[in-house]
């Protein structure tokens, strides 16, 4: 059944949704769409690393992005700057000390362009495990820590002071956002995968009126995605990455559709 | 007896403050305007990492209402998933707790809508729905209409009663607090003066503080009403 690369696609996008609509959900609600982004392009140093020292590009990636995610809570800590700056300061210098790194080495080849945007058919069942195994353990951990991370996003010392340490699973949520990234970089590029996150759960919250129900539905419209995506670029002919996040634009759109209706309703 | 005890000595916003809270007891912080209420209550809650002194809690079982609390709009939420926010109720529960603190008809409303009134009775209602040992209410009435506030007032004198949790309350409606409150402690950046209701109200450091006329309206307040009314306006026999 794997043997078609369609196929794969398809597992490895379906497994990508299921995981990036629920933590979406959070990294809206907590506006840290920024700071995906950031992790996303301190991806690019991990892959490099990986390469120099041969080791698996997940974990390296996944290694990276939480030195580097560590490195901005620290210096939220210590520093005056506002966390958007500090988050400009590490995405454009680790995206650029990656660039270097890969300017040393001029022995290996780089498929820039497949490490911007990734490519979902050429996935192998590898792949397939890593992005099921590991985005089923990230689901459960983000199940233990909801209540405490739900409570501690809609306020943070209402949460500290009836015992929910906020700043524990701040990290842990954080973990699980480098986590992700580490997986679906190859996949869907380190461009992308802030866009799985995000568009999903901008969808979800344009229809939905609680909480759960945005999660449920964030990870509804990102399997939408998946599957227009996928499935018209293989009609059209049109690069796949980029497609699921078109169809998730245009899934988008629709969903203000009912913004409108509701907001008519009650003037 | 679980009690929750808690003795502070910051040296910056507020300085020294010693104070003990008993279940079923209600403790009272007064003082104006940035005389560190707010601080010693949040010390309490050792919400503050570098204190000087020593904080010492004798139960997780807490529930806080915070003076100001700032929830993003990004979340859809409504009342019935905010009371739920920090322990998993019954739905009997939430009810029973939205009911007396007479937001009962706001369950399914997007918390988002609620007027600033009708917040602080959402407020109220989760922290009692918790049933905790250790209550914190930082000016839970801020923003109720008068009546409102007495109800509530008088609330919290029935919570510590039936829970038997100690309270720590604090409020710049003294008038009304006084009457309702076990021990008093006022605080301008440090402990002015401490003791009972009327003891405080006696003291000189205090009438200097708040000026005499205040003081003197403080603790003659009592209030009796023959009827209740409901949260619309309308009256209800009692």
């Amino acid at each position: 059944m794997f043997d078609d690369f369609f196929i794969r696609a398809l597992f490895v996008g379906i497994g990508m949704a299921l995981v990036t609509g629920p933590l979406g959900c959070f990294v809206v609600w907590r506006r840290l769409s920024f700071f995906g982004d950031t992790l996303a392009h301190s991806a690019l140093l991990g892959i490099t690393i990986a390469y120099t020292m041969e080791i698996n590009i997940a974990l390296s990636v996944f290694i990276i992005s939480s030195l580097v995610a560590l490195m901005l809570l620290k210096l939220e800590k210590t520093t005056n700057l506002p966390t958007d700056a500090l988050l400009g300061l590490l995405a454009h210098s680790s995206l650029a000390v990656g660039l270097v790194v890969i300017g040393l080495i001029a022995t290996i080849r780089f498929d820039l362009m497949g490490l911007l945007f990734g490519d979902i058919l050429a996935v192998n069942v590898n792949d397939i495990i890593i992005v099921w195994f590991g985005g089923a353990l990230i689901l459960l951990v983000l199940k233990l820590i909801y209540k405490p991370l739900f409570a501690s996003t809609v306020n943070y010392e209402l949460a500290e002071a009836e015992g929910m340490k906020p700043e524990k699973v701040k990290a842990i949520f954080t973990l699980l956002l480098a986590a992700i990234i580490a997986i679906s970089i190859k996949m869907v590029g380190l461009l992308l995968i802030t866009g799985m996150l995000i568009l999903p759960a901008a969808i979800a919250r344009n229809i939905s009126s609680n909480p759960k129900g945005m999660v449920i539905y964030s990870v509804i419209a990102g399997l939408m995605s998946v599957l227009i995506g996928l499935f018209s670029s293989l009609q059209i002919n049109t690069p796949s990455g980029p497609s699921i996040i078109t169809a998730g634009l245009i899934l988008f759109i629709l969903s203000l559709i009912k913004i409108k209706r509701s907001s008519q309703l009650k003037s | 007896m679980e009690k929750a005890g808690v003795f502070i000595n910051n040296k910056w916003l507020v300085k020294d403050v010693s104070l003990e809270i008993e279940k079923g007891k209600i403790i009272t912080l007064i003082g104006p305007n940035g005389s560190g209420k707010t601080t010693t209550a949040k010390m309490a809650l050792g919400l503050y990492k570098n204190i000087s002194g020593k904080v010492e809690k004798f139960t997780k079982k807490i529930a806080y209402v915070p003076q100001k609390i700032s929830i993003d709009w990004t979340l859809p939420i409504r009342v019935f998933d905010f009371m739920n926010l920090t322990s998993d109720l019954q739905e009997q529960e939430i009810n029973e707790a939205l009911e007396i603190t007479g937001a009962k008809h706001l369950l399914n409303n997007d918390l988002k809508s609620l007027s600033g009134g009708e917040f602080q009775r959402v407020l109220m209602a989760r922290a009692v729905a918790k049933k905790p040992d250790l209550l914190v209410l930082d000016e839970p009435v801020q923003g109720v209409d008068f009546t409102g506030e007495i109800e509530l007032y008088e609330l919290i004198k029935k919570i510590s009663e039936t829970l038997k949790c100690g309270i720590l309350l604090i409020s710049h409606n003294l008038h009304v607090v006084m009457s309702k409150t076990d021990h008093v402690v006022c605080l301008n950046g440090h402990v002015c003066c401490s003791g009972t209701p009327i003891s405080v109200a006696n003291n000189k450091k205090y009438q200097e503080l708040f000026g005499e006329d205040v003081s003197k309206i403080l603790s003659i307040y009592e209030h009796k009403h023959d009827h209740k009314h409901g949260v619309d306006g309308s009256v209800e026999e009692n």
